[in-house]
């Protein structure tokens, strides 16, 4: 009878072996997250940006969200309010006072950051998000769920979802314009601001910008580049004058969002050893014991 | 010791008690229907600074936590093969299946597509610490309901009596049971095992969770050591829910507890709570996170409460011989056990995370509540269901002659 059960209770041991390992050969790689040499960026220099909320409109118009005429957007109004990118709106200018120079306020254009080591790649369930070769990380509607852990991923707090849509409620956040780059055109932002405020280009190459600029001018800007090393580094970067904490920029080292979470995840599951060692290990054990219950007789049924 | 054998309790469902239970479960399934009908906007107070609130805390965080007593009894009884404490393996793996199932109830009506909820058995991310946990919660709980059919085939091997144009089927369907009982007593104990080992990746994998929200989560309860604290707080509860439904149990259908048992499982509970607050103070003391105590906020606070309340207390009464002498010593400190961990799942997923640019602070609306306590309800009056209807729990043999009939 032992033996009998022990010969059972190899076979079907070694055939959940062979099925989990089987499923963990089939798994699929993670979401894309290429990090591509000549990813693009874009420079903001808030010390340039004049708060005519342009981009605003742009973005609305490119995006086919509701809209008003672009004359409404000069409205200094909107600026009493602290505002943060929603799902009707994914980018939006707040102003600051400046406390350097009273009459002239800073303006800060937010939107998501394209991170290089994003988050929100990292952490969908389903692998929703994808870091493009462009630098852009864009969203599929076609897998999403709704359970909004990029939400609580994202270090920039930036994707935002319908919750007022009980049928397939979207996640909303800046797409770097990927429609429009991938023919040939600017993202809608760039292309209308009048003042420059907004720089295109490869990352490297908007990295060197900003370093020249802050060596031309170096008692107009302050010696960082936010994003340049932020969470392992963005394709959005900005230059201030004045301290990022008080333009509510979020103070982050230069560790990379994902990077803890990931290196736990993948210790506990390297190559399925730690579950099959464990798995192994208990039925070791329950053998044994089951042994020496069997031993002493009285033999049960599991 | 008598000789017990786990059958139905016999006991009529409805008392004024389950009537309560079922207005509460009502009242929730009022709000999940206008949360399926207008959006989780229309019920919750969520937003976009504060996207998940105490359905995942609470219903699914809390949930999976405190079903922990399914995987813990079953490395007692199965594994360890601790005969003595056959009797409370049933219960807990009942408590533990209905938790589940909660819990994947919970996280459906969250989702904001509750009918793509399959995506992630076809789109994998093995980054995310969420698709760990869902996966595993997926084929934990397939492998509960497996671990339950014995129970299920007990319950009608031999005892088929369908009537009237059914009465051709009661043969065959025996034999198909019977058929299905020989072959799950061969293969059960792959599944057991699979249990154990499924429960222990993801107890700690939900610990992974917040983790990559990173500064945005305060530094009391923040770091990388999260996993370790979620498996050891998940095995640290599981007696202690053991011990609190049996006993609750007892009360409600008028057995007598089995208490020298319960009192028993009792000691492992303070040695495990010592491991969990070593590893705790350990993670505080090196990374200086007990500074964060000195402002005296609501963060700090609810920490206290949670240590103080939730593990210290219970860990001395555990230590101490009260709990081996009376039955409320062992119920109250089984249920300051649990209120910890419960807690801790709050702290964790709700009070510790830290919005940016937050306006206003996320408080539960009445509807959130309302559906959690209604899934709580529901739970309950399904375990009360289950254990009139199978043989669940252990009654001495031949039958629960000394249980009054009230
Ligand atoms: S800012 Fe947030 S949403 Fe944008 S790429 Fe980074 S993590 Fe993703
Ligand atoms: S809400 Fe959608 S995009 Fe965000 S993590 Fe969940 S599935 Fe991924
Ligand atoms: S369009 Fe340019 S100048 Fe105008 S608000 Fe936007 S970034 Fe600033």
């Amino acid at each position: 009878m032992i033996d009998k059960n022990r010969r059972n209770f190899f076979k079907t041991s070694a055939l959940f072996g062979t099925v989990a390992l089987g499923a963990s050969a089939t798994a699929k790689a993670a979401p894309e997250n290429i990090l591509s040499d000549d990813r693009k960026g874009v420079l903001v220099d808030v010390t340039h940006c004049i708060g005519c909320r342009s981009c605003e409109w742009a973005c609305q118009t490119a995006h086919d969200l509701p809209a008003d005429k672009i004359h409404d957007y000069h409205d200094r109004e909107v600026f009493k309010e602290f505002r943060r990118p929603n799902n009707d709106s994914y980018t939006v200018v707040n102003e600051f006072e400046n406390p350097n120079n009273e009459l002239l306020p800073i303006n800060v254009k937010y939107q998501c950051m394209h991170c290089d080591r994003p988050a929100c790649v990292s952490a969908c369930i389903v692998g929703a998000f994808t870091k493009k070769e462009d630098g852009s990380v864009v969203w599929n509607t076609d897998m999403c769920i709704g359970c909004r852990y990029c939400m609580v991923a994202c270090p920039f707090q930036i994707p935002t979802f319908d919750y007022h849509k009980a049928i397939q409620p979207d996640i909303h956040k800046c797409d770097f314009c990927y429609k429009r780059t991938q023919e040939g055109k600017l993202p809608a932002c760039v292309e209308i601001c009048p003042v420059e405020a907004l720089v295109y280009g490869p990352r490297t190459e908007i990295i060197r910008v900003a370093k020249h600029r802050i060596k031309r001018a170096p008692n107009k800007y302050l010696d960082h580049i936010y994003g340049e090393d932020e969470v392992g580094g963005t394709s959005w970067v900005y230059l201030s004058g004045v301290d990022f904490q008080t333009l509510k920029f979020p103070k982050h080292g230069t560790k990379t969002a994902p990077g803890v979470s990931e290196s736990i995840q993948h210790g506990l599951f390297a190559y399925f050893v730690p579950p099959i060692a464990l798995y192994a290990w208990l039925g070791g054990i329950m053998w044994v014991s089951k042994r020496k219950n069997a031993k002493q007789a009285n033999e049960e049924k599991i | 010791m008598e000789h017990e054998v786990p059958q139905q309790v016999k006991h009529k469902f409805f008392t004024p008690g389950v009537i309560v239970l079922l207005i509460i479960a009502l009242n929730g399934i009022v709000f999940i229907a206008g949360r399926f009908l207008f959006g989780l906007g229309a019920v919750t107070n969520l937003d976009q600074q504060y996207p998940w609130g105490i359905w995942i805390g609470i219903d699914v965080a809390a949930g999976v936590a405190l079903a922990a007593g399914g995987f813990i009894s079953a490395a007692i009884g199965h594994i360890l093969h601790k005969d003595a404490y056959h009797s409370i393996v049933r219960p807990a793996l009942l408590t533990a299946m209905l938790g589940y199932t909660f819990v994947a109830f919970g996280v459906f009506i969250d989702i904001g597509r509750w009918y793509f909820i399959w995506h992630p058995l076809v789109m994998w991310n093995p980054n995310s610490a969420l698709f760990e946990v869902g996966i595993c919660v997926i084929i934990y709980l397939s492998v509960l309901y497996i671990e339950f059919l014995p129970i299920v085939t007990e319950r009608f091997i031999g005892k088929l009596n369908m009537k009237g144009i059914f009465s051709f089927l009661n043969k065959p369907l025996d034999k198909l049971l019977r058929a299905l009982d020989s072959g799950l007593s061969k293969t059960m104990f792959v599944f057991i095992i699979a249990g154990v080992v499924l429960s222990s990746l993801h107890q700690s994998s939900l610990g992974t969770l917040m983790i990559i929200a990173g500064d945005k989560m305060h530094p009391l309860w923040q770091t990388p050591i999260l996993p370790l604290l979620f498996l050891i707080s998940a095995v640290a509860v599981g007696l202690p829910m053991v011990i609190f439904e049996s006993l609750l149990a007892s009360k409600s259908f008028k057995l007598k507890p089995e208490f020298s048992l319960l009192s028993r499982l009792g000691n492992y509970v303070g040695p495990i709570l010592g491991v969990y607050l070593s590893f705790k103070i350990g993670d505080m003391v090196i990374r200086e996170s007990f500074v964060h105590l000195v402002p005296m906020d609501l963060p700090a606070i609810m920490f206290l409460i949670e240590m103080i309340v939730g593990v210290v207390i219970p860990m001395i009464i555990f230590l101490t011989p009260l709990t081996s002498k009376s039955v409320s010593w062992l119920f109250w400190a089984s249920s300051m056990v649990i209120f910890g961990v419960l807690l801790n799942r709050i702290n964790n997923f709700i009070i510790a995370y830290n919005a940016p640019y937050a306006l206003e602070a996320y408080i539960p609306s009445y509807g959130e509540i309302s559906v959690t306590l209604g899934a709580a309800s529901m739970l309950i009056l399904l375990y009360r269901f289950i254990v009139i209807n199978f043989p669940v729990i252990s009654l001495p043999a031949p039958s629960g002659v000394h249980n009054s009939n009230k």
